[in-house]
C-alpha cells in the first residue's frame, strides 16, 4: 500500500487536453464551503478515484443551482442560476451528473429539464450501491467491528424521489447492526434545515426541529448517525453538541464510513 | 301511486338543491389558475385504485385506518342498494335489482353485513372524538364549529346504518310472517330477525317502510349538508386522488411567465422576437384565493380536516404556527367569503382582505420545510408545499418581503454563486492536498 497525493479533474482542464469525462461530479456548495462537509467530498472524492470513475468537477466555475432560492420563493433568482448552469453543462456536453447534496439532485432530476436541462442525474448513494451490487467495489463488514448505525433519512431522497433501499442496502454491507429510528423511511422526520431553513432561525416554537430528530436518533442507542445531506449532517450534528454527546455518538456520511472501512 | 309523487318530488328538490350548490362550487373554479394538464389516465386510473378504492394511504395509520377502510368499502357496497332504492321509489317496484340472481344476493349480503362493520366504525370514530383526547384533532384552526361538523357528519352515518339494518330486519320479519319468499341475502339482518320472535306482521310492514323512508330521507339530506360541510370528501376524495399531482413530490412546478422574462434578461436580442401579448401581467404566487391553482382549491374542498398532515409536520410538532391542514381549511374558508364577491363582481374585485394575512400568516409560511411530510401523509393526495411555496413567491417577488436571513442568501447567491459569503475562488479548497491509500 502506497499513500500518494490525488488531484482532481476539473472540466475545464480536461476539455482544454481534448478529454471529455463520463460524469460530471457535483460538488455542491456545502461541499466546497462547510468544513465539515467537505470532509465528506473528499471521501467520495477518494471512493470515485478508487473505482477508476472518469470524471471531472466544475470547480471554480460551478455556482449555486438556485435550490435554496426557489424553496424560499425566488423563483426569479432560481431560473438565472438554473440557467446560467444550463449553458455550462451545454458547453461541456454534460450528460451524467453524480450529486451528493440530495437537494441538488432533486433539483437536476425534476426540475431543470423544465428548463430544458436533461441530464441523467445520479445520486451518490445510488452510485455507490450500484457499484458495491457490481462487484467493483467491494467492503468487508468486519472492517468497521460491527458498530451500531442509524440511519436518517433526508426529505429530499426519501419522500421527494422515493430512495430508502440504497442507503439501506449499502450500510447493512458496513455493519449488521443497522438500528432504525421509530419513524423512519417515508415516516422519517425532516431534519430542520430543508426548503430554505437551513440559512435562516427557525419560527418561534416550543423546540428545534433538529432537537427532536437528535432525540429519535439517540433513543436507538446507536454510535453512529449516518446521513447522506449536508443539512442534515449540520443539523444533526447540532443536535448532538447540544445533547453533550459529540464524543460518544459520531455523525457521519453513508461515503465516509465506506472509505474508512476500506481504508482510501 | 301517491308514494311515488312523493318520493319523485323530493328527489326533484334533492338533485335541484345539489346542483345549485354545485354551480356555485365551478363558478368559483373558474377564478382559479391553472395546474397542469390532466392526462397519463392510465397512471391516475392506477393511482386511483391504489390511494382511493385501495385505501394504501389511509392504512399509514394501520389501526384506525382500517375502520376508515371499511366505512369506505361499505359505502361502495351500499350504494347499489341505494340505487335500487330510488329506482324503486320512484318506479314503485320492490327490489327491481333481483334479476341479479345471485350477483343481487352478494350486494345484499355484503351490504348486510358492511352496514354493521360501518355502525361499529362510526361509534368507533365517534367515540374517539367524543371521549378520548386525539391530538390531531385540535389545532388552532380546529373550534367548535368543526367539531359539531364532524360530529354530525359520524352521526348521520351511523343512522344510515342502523336504518339500513332496521330495514332489512324488518323486511325479513314480514316476508316470514305472511309466507312471502325473502329476496335477497341478509345475513346480519336475519340474525337480529332471529332474535326478535313475536310480533304482527303489520308492524314489520311499517318498520320496514319507516326505515325505508328514513334511509333514503338521510341520503338526500347527507348529500346536500355534505357541500358545506368537512365531509364534502364522500364525493371529492376519490376525483380529487384521480385528478393527483403525479410529479415526484420534490418537483416544484415550473413558472413559465418568469422563464420568458429571465430568458429576456440573459439574451435581450430575443426581446423583439418573443410573443408579446396585451394581457396584464399575471401577478407572480398567490396571494389570495383567484391565485391558487384549480387543484389547491379542489384538494381544499376534499380535505377532511382528518390533521394526518400537520400531525406528521416538523414545524407543527415542535410548536411553530404552521399546521398544513389549516392552510387547506383557510382557502376553502377564503373561497367561500370571496367567491361570491367576485361571482357579482369580476375577478379583480378588492375587498381588501386575502388568504394572505387575514387567513395565513407570514409566520407560517416561512415555517415550512418542505420535507413533504404532509403530502406523503395525505390519505387523498393534497399537496401542501406547492401552494406554501406559491405563497412565498408571491411574497419575495412581488413583496420583496422575506426574513432578514434568508434576504441575505438570496443577495450571496446573486453575488457569489453561493448561499454564504464565499468566493468562488475558493470552490476548490476542498481538494487541496488530499491524499489517499492506494493498493
Amino acid at each position: 500500500m502506497e499513500t500518494r497525493k490525488i488531484e482532481i479533474p476539473v472540466m475545464a482542464d480536461l476539455f482544454a487536453r481534448g478529454e471529455k469525462p463520463e460524469y460530471l461530479f457535483w460538488v455542491g456548495c456545502a461541499g466546497a464551503f462547510d468544513d465539515r462537509y467537505k470532509k465528506v467530498v473528499r471521501a467520495f472524492a477518494k471512493i470515485l478515484t478508487h473505482l477508476n470513475v472518469s470524471y471531472a468537477v466544475l470547480g471554480k466555475e460551478e455556482t449555486c443551482n438556485g435550490d435554496p432560492a426557489r424553496r424560499a420563493g425566488n423563483e426569479m433568482l432560481y431560473q438565472m442560476q438554473a440557467l446560467q448552469l444550463i449553458e455550462i453543462f451545454r458547453m461541456y456536453e454534460v450528460k451524467k451528473i453524480i450529486t451528493i447534496c440530495p437537494h441538488c439532485f432533486n433539483i437536476f432530476k425534476n426540475e431543470y429539464p423544465d428548463l430544458g436541462g436533461k441530464y441523467e442525474v445520479i445520486n451518490y448513494l445510488q452510485f455507490l450501491n450500484r457499484n458495491i451490487e457490481d462487484g467493483k467495489l467491494s467492503i468487508d463488514q468486519a472492517s468497521l467491528n460491527n458498530i451500531s448505525v442509524t440511519y436518517h433519512d433526508p426529505c429530499y431522497l426519501g419522500r421527494a424521489n422515493d430512495i430508502y433501499e440504497e442507503p439501506r442496502n449499502i450500510l447493512k454491507k458496513l455493519t449488521g447492526n443497522l438500528v432504525e429510528m421509530h419513524r423512519n423511511k417515508s415516516y422519517s422526520l425532516c431534519c430542520g434545515a430543508g426548503g430554505a431553513q437551513m440559512f435562516k432561525e427557525a419560527e418561534k416554537g416550543d423546540k428545534e426541529v433538529f432537537m427532536e430528530r437528535t432525540e429519535d436518533a439517540l433513543k436507538t442507542n446507536a454510535e453512529v448517525i449516518a446521513t447522506a445531506c449536508p443539512f442534515c449532517m449540520t443539523m444533526l450534528t447540532d443536535g448532538l453538541k447540544y445533547k453533550n454527546k459529540e464524543k460518544e455518538i459520531r455523525n457521519l456520511d453513508i461515503a465516509e464510513l465506506i472509505a474508512q472501512s476500506i481504508d482510501l | 301511486m301517491t308514494k311515488q309523487i312523493i318520493f319523485a318530488l323530493t328527489l326533484l328538490i334533492t338533485l335541484g338543491v345539489f346542483f345549485y350548490t354545485i354551480r356555485r362550487f365551478i363558478s368559483f373554479f373558474k377564478f382559479t389558475r391553472p395546474a397542469f394538464p390532466v392526462k397519463d389516465f392510465g397512471k391516475r386510473i392506477n393511482v386511483m385504485l391504489k390511494v382511493a378504492f385501495g385505501q394504501t394511504k389511509i392504512f399509514r395509520r394501520p389501526v384506525i385506518g382500517f375502520f376508515h377502510a371499511l366505512v369506505f368499502w361499505g359505502f361502495c357496497v351500499i350504494i347499489f342498494g341505494s340505487i335500487e332504492m330510488v329506482i324503486d321509489g320512484l318506479t314503485g317496484t320492490e327490489r327491481v335489482l333481483k334479476f341479479l340472481g345471485p350477483v343481487y344476493n352478494i350486494i345484499m349480503a355484503s351490504g348486510d353485513i358492511f352496514g354493521l362493520l360501518v355502525a361499529i366504525s362510526i361509534i368507533i370514530f365517534l367515540s374517539r372524538r367524543i371521549f378520548f383526547h386525539i391530538k390531531r384533532f385540535d389545532g388552532i384552526e380546529m373550534n367548535k364549529i368543526t367539531h359539531i361538523d364532524a360530529n354530525i357528519a359520524l352521526s348521520i352515518i351511523l343512522l344510515l346504518m342502523l336504518s339500513l339494518l332496521s330495514m332489512n330486519t324488518g323486511y325479513i320479519e314480514y316476508k316470514t310472517i305472511t309466507g312471502e319468499a325473502v329476496v335477497g341475502l341478509f345475513p346480519v339482518s336475519t340474525f337480529i330477525a332471529g332474535l326478535i320472535t313475536n310480533g304482527h306482521a303489520e308492524n314489520y310492514k311499517l318498520i320496514y317502510e319507516a326505515s325505508w323512508w328514513t334511509h333514503i330521507l338521510l341520503i338526500f339530506l347527507f348529500a346536500n349538508l355534505l357541500p358545506y360541510s368537512k365531509h364534502f370528501h364522500v364525493f371529492m376524495s376519490i376525483p380529487n386522488v384521480f385528478l393527483s399531482r403525479l410529479d415526484p413530490l420534490g418537483k416544484l412546478p415550473n413558472m413559465d411567465n418568469i422563464t420568458r422574462e429571465v430568458k429576456l434578461m440573459l439574451n435581450p436580442d430575443t426581446a423583439f422576437t418573443a410573443s408579446g401579448s396585451d394581457a396584464p401581467p399575471e401577478r407572480f404566487g398567490v396571494k389570495d384565493a383567484e391565485d391558487a391553482s384549480w387543484k389547491n382549491y379542489f384538494d381544499s374542498l376534499a380535505c377532511t380536516q382528518c390533521g394526518r398532515c400537520t400531525a406528521v409536520c416538523p414545524a407543527n410538532i415542535t410548536g411553530k404556527k404552521l399546521s398544513p391542514r389549516k392552510v387547506m381549511m383557510d382557502l376553502r374558508a377564503r373561497m367561500k367569503e370571496k367567491g361570491p364577491l367576485m361571482v357579482k363582481n369580476g375577478r379583480d374585485f378588492n375587498d381588501n382582505r386575502s388568504l394572505l394575512r387575514d387567513y395565513i400568516s407570514e409566520e407560517e409560511l416561512w415555517a415550512c420545510t418542505t420535507c413533504n411530510a404532509c403530502a406523503k401523509e395525505c390519505p387523498i393526495n393534497i399537496n401542501h408545499p406547492t401552494l406554501i411555496v406559491d405563497m412565498r413567491r408571491y411574497l419575495v417577488m412581488e413583496e420583496a418581503s422575506a426574513p432578514g436571513e434568508i434576504k441575505a442568501l438570496f443577495n450571496n447567491i446573486e453575488n457569489n454563486g453561493a448561499p454564504w459569503q464565499y468566493s468562488a475562488e475558493d470552490r476548490m479548497l476542498w481538494a487541496k492536498d488530499l491524499e489517499m491509500n492506494f493498493r
